[in-house]
This record gives structure tokens, C-alpha cells and sequence, in this order.
């Protein structure tokens, strides 16, 4: 049946038709959707894992146990789960496992830009990439069966631009779920030394036998698509930079490569002998393109393209044709100038209060990925590092460690319930076992809320909303060595009470922890109740301007300077109203 | 003949104004019609308020979601300042709608830029005869209907002018689109006939 479909949502309808059992990941942009389409699918079993690792590892145990598996990922969980995915490649699987990794290039929602095809290589692990949704599904499906078929895990990488966009995909009836039966078999899955010896001659058999393969069935085994044209110009492709090539150069012969790795030297060497001029385009890192110079085969690469951003169809004709490029109709030179639109912290979003507080005390701020990050951007300007998830706690600890505890006096690490507990909790602990002096700030809005919303192990949900134990903070930090003294709950929108309270944990000389409570405002528990408003009582204004500082949605500055409340997007959170000092704003009890 | 469609369609907006389910709506009416069609959209940290924007090509064989300068058959503009930002790519012929309903972005609410006057007026000498510019208040519309949220239902009819598929064949796939919101169907339907009508020069 023909329907128009995301590509996130097309891996979904794949590893359903292909029968998966299990499916466990943690979200991020933008491999989000995968795990959410599925938990559509009743009969299989979906979650969401507190972090990468915990979802690969429930995977591989499924495998194992015979049931189809999948973990789904944004590029950067791969370096989380990275562990397990390397000595699984050693002990190979029962059911059919798949690593989903979803890539970046341009960072529309990442911290880096890194090329998730250097772990299929690094981990020895067949990766299949493909170009749109159609192919989305078909090509997950495949991965189990390969899976299965050469005795590995099968990673299939994913784009912004296949994982986002929406074509028409072809579904079929799915394939009945099967366990297969479980066997001990301790030298296939106990990766010590005396074992793993062995396995790891199994693994580079394994390749040699993909890659003998693919020679004898490009377009089956390797899902490679050989497309004759013009033989004045061959293309070697992968990916999104497919449809590019297909848009910039359409007379050219292209070898779209279905299977990036491991790669066939005789399918690439046939191709190169029939062309006159060879150009690998790949987004990123110059992977294909070092595999294929190291095979002898003449090419062009990376001296033509760029190592950075996404690519588009105007940069390939721009290098590889002597094509007119297309004029805008509009002379924007006569078009005013514009200002910005960056991203910001919603109407009634928790985050806006603790961050004013922080802004007040001047303090270092070591902070983590999630939407507060954006207290790193103006008004607020309040976060001073984000490297990766969990970072924060660990640098806040490295800045006590610097200067002996001093720091520790000025500076505070904030991140969000979700990202503490997916990596915050080893680090904490660290903090309390080295006796550091750190002030960790939880920013707890009850919710994975950047990706879109996702429970997590404090939320009392699972992904199919069903409740679901929920963990407790405070609890969790207490068991970490953490004081009891000196576990703090604040509600973030009592700015000053935020301050006050944070300030004396600065000035405690252990490990605290502030945890920052309330709802997302986009949330059901965080959403305004009907009936319930913010007012400004325009006698009492002293149009001081203190409101219009919080930068809310909702609150617009008129031209003689007093507040405007916007009803429709008022959250009736209340921080305007705490922090007027001439008590001009008022909001109507809960 | 509507399989002769090809069309380069740029939905530009806010974060929270419907641009993805009007990409959507136009996905479903181009496979109702048997065309290609793909549908690139933004998600993530920019949906929070920020600028964002949605591609969508209509065609019997489709490759690259991406829409690039000079090669956008019509750019739909969900807010006033939004079509100077996407402006570039129109192409030469193409058709911009603009919805009049202006919001002012971080720059402006902090004081530190002012919010352009005349946009409109600025488009239309700018493009000269390269290029139509169809001005529409698509969210005061919205509103008559009771709703602020149907403005991506009224920029999709005012677009239904200038786009080679019948009346039926939209109101076909605004069904199909809010089939799961059937309570909101009504209120869409009249919101694309206000787009249509407002829409027409």
C-alpha cells in the first residue's frame, strides 16, 4: 500500500515488516521518530532506555535470546553506546540487530558534526545508508536479514535529510514475530581473552565474505545501484548526496553505494574502468574516497567539495558543470535588513526563572544538552560550556579540582532530568566519592523536552504513556553520598528564592545538589488551566522594565514602555509577576 | 493536465505555526494526484520559537528535498518579516504569498533592531516583474474561523489559485490530513475557502 511517509517513520514500518521484537533507544534529533512510530506497533515491544548504552545493551540481549533488535540513535549516541556495539561485532547474534544512527551534517540540532561511517569501519560492523523513505524501509528490513544471514550486528546510517523529509513508501504485510531458540554457547558470547581470540578471526572472515559477495551481487547483497549514463563522468555516491548528484548532474553514471561498508574493490574498480573522469561526492569525512584512492583507483573528492556542512544540488553543478546557476527573482540587495529569529525559552518555560537567578549571581555556569541550553544565547547569557550529555557535572568537578575547591564557591553545573539520568549519575557519584565541593543544578521539568517530549525513568510514564515506576531525584542523589542537608527542591519561577537557595549551597563545602522543579510548559502538567491569566495593573507600573527582562513570548513591551500580556500564549507561570517590585502584575490563583 | 505538475513549494514560518502539517497536507495531495513528491522538514532546537521552514517538490520523479536559491516555484511565507529571510529563493516567475501577521523576534523585543516597515511594499519593487507577490492577512482570517491555528490552512488555499490541482482534489487531502482531528475538518474547509478567495489577485 503507497503512502507518504518520514524516513524516521519508514525505518519503523521496515523492522516491523521484518518481524523485530524489541526496540530501545534514547531520543535525539533526528533519529527521534523511529522509536515513536514503533511504539505504534502494539505487538512490539518498545521503551525508552535512560541513554544509548542501556538501549544497545537490551538489544544485544534480545539478539541472543533470538528476538529480533533495534537501537536507534542521533549520531553522537553512538559514541555512548560505542562500547558495546565494538565486542558485539565479536559475538555476533541470534535474532537479527540493528544499530540505527541517525547523522547531522549542517548540526541543525548537534553539537558536532561527526561521521558516523568511521564506527562501521573502526567496529567492523556492515553499514547500509539509505538515500529516501522508500528505501528507509526497504533497507532496514534487509539489515536483519544480513544480520542474520553473515552473523553480525548491521548498522544503518540515517541523514537529517532521510530521516526528515517525506516520500511516498510502498508497504507490504509484515512478518510474524519469531524467537529463535537459545543455545549456551560460551566461546560465541563470552568475549574473554581465550574466546574473543578466535572470534576476532571470525569477524575478518566475516568481511572477506561480504565483500565476496557483493562482487557477485552488487545490487542484491550490497543494495548498490549501478546506474549507466554518460560514461564522460562517473559518480560514486552514498546517501543524501545521491539525490544531489541525481539533481546537478543527471546525464552522469553514478554507483550509488547501498552498502558503505565493508566496500567490493572489483565493483568499484569495474565502475572506474568505464568512466573517463571518477568523482567521489559524500557529505563529511573523505570516507569512501580514502577507501577507494588506497584501492589505486584514480578519483576526485574532497579537492572539489567541502569537508563541512550538507551539500546541495547548486554546490555540485557549481564544481562539476560549466551550467548557468539559477538567479533569484528577487533583488534582495533592495530588500530591507532583518533581524534574527534564534530559538528561544518558551512562554512559562521553568528554565527562564533559575537562569535569571544565575545571570544575578555571576557565576561560572558548566552546562549540558537539552533546551536549556539556550540559556547560553541572549537575554540570558547565563551558560558558560555544553560539550556533551552529562558534561556538566563532570566539568563542574574539574573546575573544584583546578583551583582546590575555590571554584566551587562561583560556579554551578546545570542540566535536566533527563540528561542526569542518562549520564549525570556516574558523574555525581565521582563528584561525592573525590569529596568535591561542586553545586549541580537539576533542572527538572519532568520531561525529555528538546527531542519533543520523550518520558524518562522520574516522568512515571513509559513511551506509550502507560505509568511506569518513576524514580526519585532526591532519593537517587541521597544514595549517591549527596547530604541530605544539601539536596534543595526550588520551583524555578521563585527567581529570588532560586538565588538565595543557590547561594547557599555555594557557599557549603560538599557536593550539593538544587533540583529546579517544574513542568514543561508544553506538557499537559505544565500547561496554563483554563480560566487562569496574568494582568498588569497599569496605576501601580512604574514602567521599570524588570518584566520585559525576562524576554517572555508572551510579554511585549508597548512603544511608552509598559507591559502588554499576550492571554493566548500566556502560560500564567507567574515569573513576571515575581519579579515586579511595584506589585503592577498580578495572575489569578490555581 | 495535473500530472504535468511541477512544483517547488517553500513554507517559511515560525516555530509553532503549522508549516509542518501544511508540508504534510501537500505531500498527501501530491500522492492522491500519482505524483513524486518529498517533503524536508526542520526539527529540533529551531522549532522553539526560531525561524524554520519546510521544502516541498512536487513532480512525476523527485531527487534532492532541498529548495535552493532561484529555484522555488512559489515561496509561502507565514509571517511578514519571514519572506525577506526565504526570498532568495524564488525563482524568476515564481509566486510569493505573504502572510501580513507580523511577530517580533528576540532582536526586536530586546530593542536592539527594529522591525522592518513596508515589507510587502519593498518585495513588490524588488522583484519588479521577475516575480508575483500576494499579500494576505491569512492569520486574521484564521481567526474568523475561531482558531489562529488554520493560518497554514489559509495560505494553502490561497495558494490552490495558482496550483494546478482541482478544488475537490484539496479538500480531499485536508480530510485525509486532520482525519485523526476530524472535529477540526469544518473549520479547516472554511479556512481554505477564506485563503482562496483572499488569495486571488
Amino acid at each position: 500500500m503507497k503512502k507518504i511517509m518520514l524516513g524516521n517513520e519508514a525505518v519503523a514500518r521496515g523492522a516491523y515488516e521484518a518481524g523485530v521484537k524489541f526496540v530501545s533507544s534514547y531520543p535525539g534529533t533526528p533519529s527521534t521518530e523511529i522509536t515513536e512510530e514503533i511504539a505504534k506497533y502494539p505487538e512490539v515491544a518498545c521503551e525508552w532506555a535512560p541513554n544509548e548504552k542501556c538501549g544497545a545493551e537490551a538489544a544485544i540481549g534480545c539478539s541472543v535470546r533470538g528476538g529480533r533488535a533495534m537501537t536507534c540513535m542521533k549520531h553522537v549516541g553512538m559514541n555512548v553506546c560505542a562500547d558495546p556495539l565494538f565486542t558485539a561485532s565479536y559475538t555476533g547474534v541470534n535474532g537479527g540487530l540493528v544499530f540505527c544512527v541517525a547523522d547531522d551534517p549542517g548540526m541543525h540540532s548537534s553539537q558536532n558534526e561527526q561521521d558516523s561511517r568511521n564506527y562501521a569501519r573502526a567496529s567492523k560492523v556492515p553499514m547500509l545508508e539509505p538515500s529516501d523513505s522508500e528505501e528507509c524501509r526497504v533497507f532496514t528490513k534487509y539489515a536483519f536479514e544480513m544480520s542474520e544471514k553473515y552473523d553480525t550486528p548491521v548498522i544503518l546510517r540515517l541523514h537529517t535529510r532521510v530521516s526528515h523529509s517525506r516520500s511516498v513508501v510502498d508497504t507490504v504485510e509484515p512478518e510474524s514475530i519469531t524467537i529463535k531458540d537459545y543455545d549456551k554457547n560460551p566461546p560465541k558470547y563470552v568475549m574473554m581473552p581465550a574466546y574473543a581470540i578466535g572470534k576476532h578471526v571470525v569477524v575478518e572472515d566475516r568481511t572477506k565474505k561480504i565483500i565476496d559477495d557483493v562482487a557477485t551481487a552488487p545490487e542484491g547483497v550490497g543494495l548498490h545501484k549501478i546506474e549507466m549514463r554518460d560514461t564522460s563522468l562517473g559518480i560514486i555516491t552514498d546517501g543524501a548526496a545521491y539525490q544531489y548528484v541525481r539533481d546537478a548532474v543527471p546525464n552522469a553514471s553514478v554507483l550509488k553505494l547501498g552498502l558503505v561498508w565493508p566496500l567490493s574493490e572489483s565493483v568499484i574498480k569495474d565502475f572506474a574502468s568505464k568512466v573517463d573522469r571518477l568523482v567521489v561526492v559524500e557529505e563529511l569525512d573523505p570516507f569512501l574516497e580514502t577507501e577507494i584512492r588506497a584501492m589505486g583507483v584514480k578519483c576526485e573528492g574532497k579537492e572539489l567539495f567541502t569537508l563541512l556542512g550538507e551539500y546541495t544540488a547548486r554546490l555540485l553543478k557549481e564544481k562539476l558543470t560549466s551550467d548557468e546557476l539559477p538567479e533569484p527573482a528577487i533583488d534582495v540587495s533592495k530588500l530591507p535588513q532583518i533581524p534574527g529569529r534564534p530559538p528561544v525559552l518558551c512562554a512559562g518555560c521553568p528554565h527562564k526563572g533559575l537562569f535569571l537567578a544565575l545571570k544575578r549571581l555571576k557565576v561560572n555556569v558548566t552546562g549540558d544538552i537539552g533546551c536549556y541550553t539556550l540559556g547560553a544565547l541572549p537575554p540570558m547569557q547565563a551558560v558558560d560550556t555544553v560539550v556533551c550529555m552529562g558534561a556538566s557535572v563532570g566539568m563542574a568537578h574539574g573546575f573544584d579540582k583546578a583551583t582546590d575547591h575555590e571554584d566551587s564557591r562561583k560556579t554551578v553545573g546545570v542540566i535536566g532530568d533527563s540528561t542526569f539520568l542518562h549520564s549525570g549519575i556516574t558523574n555525581l557519584m565521582n563528584a561525592v566519592y573525590n569529596e568535591s565541593q561542586i553545586t549541580l543544578i537539576i533542572l527538572d521539568n519532568s520531561i525529555t523536552g528538546m527531542t519533543g517530549h520523550q518520558q524518562n525513568p522520574s516522568t512515571g510514564k513509559n513511551i506509550r504513556l502507560e505509568a511506569a515506576p518513576a524514580v526519585s531525584l532526591e532519593k537517587l542523589c541521597e544514595s549517591l553520598g549527596v547530604r541530605p542537608e544539601a539536596i534543595r527542591v526550588v520551583d524555578p519561577v521563585d527567581t529570588f528564592e532560586c538565588e538565595k537557595v543557590i547561594k547557599e549551597e555555594l557557599a557549603r563545602e560538599v557536593v550539593s545538589v538544587v533540583i529546579a522543579r517544574r513542568p514543561c510548559a508544553l506538557i499537559p502538567t505544565g500547561r496554563a488551566k483554563k480560566g487562569v491569566e496574568a494582568k498588569v495593573d497599569y496605576d501601580m507600573c512604574r514602567k521599570c522594565g524588570a518584566c520585559g527582562r525576562i524576554m517572555c513570548p508572551a510579554l511585549i513591551m508597548d512603544a511608552g514602555g509598559f507591559p502588554v500580556i499576550d492571554a493566548e500564549s500566556c502560560n500564567n507561570c507567574g515569573l513576571c509577576v515575581n519579579v515586579c517590585r511595584f506589585g503592577a502584575l498580578s495572575k489569578t490563583e490555581e | 493536465m495535473e500530472n504535468q505538475i511541477n512544483a517547488s513549494i517553500v513554507l517559511a514560518g515560525v516555530g509553532g505555526q503549522g508549516t509542518l502539517i501544511a508540508g504534510k497536507l501537500l505531500g498527501i495531495l501530491a500522492m492522491n494526484l500519482g505524483l513524486d513528491v518529498k517533503v524536508s522538514e526542520v526539527h529540533g532546537m529551531s522549532q522553539r520559537g526560531g525561524s524554520v521552514v519546510t521544502y516541498v517538490k512536487i513532480a512525476p520523479e523527485v531527487h534532492s528535498p532541498i529548495i535552493e536559491e532561484g529555484t522555488a516555484d512559489f515561496v509561502l511565507s507565514f509571517e511578514e518579516v519571514e519572506s525577506v529571510r526565504w526570498a532568495k529563493l524564488l525563482k524568476k516567475g515564481g509566486t510569493m504569498i505573504v502572510n501580513t501577521q507580523k511577530i517580533k523576534s528576540l532582536p526586536v523585543l530586546m530593542g536592539q533592531m527594529k522591525y522592518p516597515e513596508n515589507v510587502v511594499e519593498s518585495l513588490k519593487a524588488a522583484a519588479g516583474d521577475n516575480a508575483t507577490i500576494v499579500p494576505i492577512d491569512a492569520t486574521g482570517l484564521s481567526l474568523e474561523t475561531g482558531t489562529s491555528k488554520a493560518t497554514n490552512i489559509v495560505m494553502l488555499g490561497a495558494l490552490s489559485n495558482y496550483f494546478g490541482a482541482d478544488e475537490a482534489e484539496w479538500k480531499k487531502a485536508i480530510e485525509e490530513a486532520f482525519a485523526s482531528k476530524a472535529k477540526t475538518i469544518p473549520g479547516n474547509l472554511s479556512a481554505f475557502e477564506k485563503g482562496r478567495t483572499a488569495g486571488r489577485v
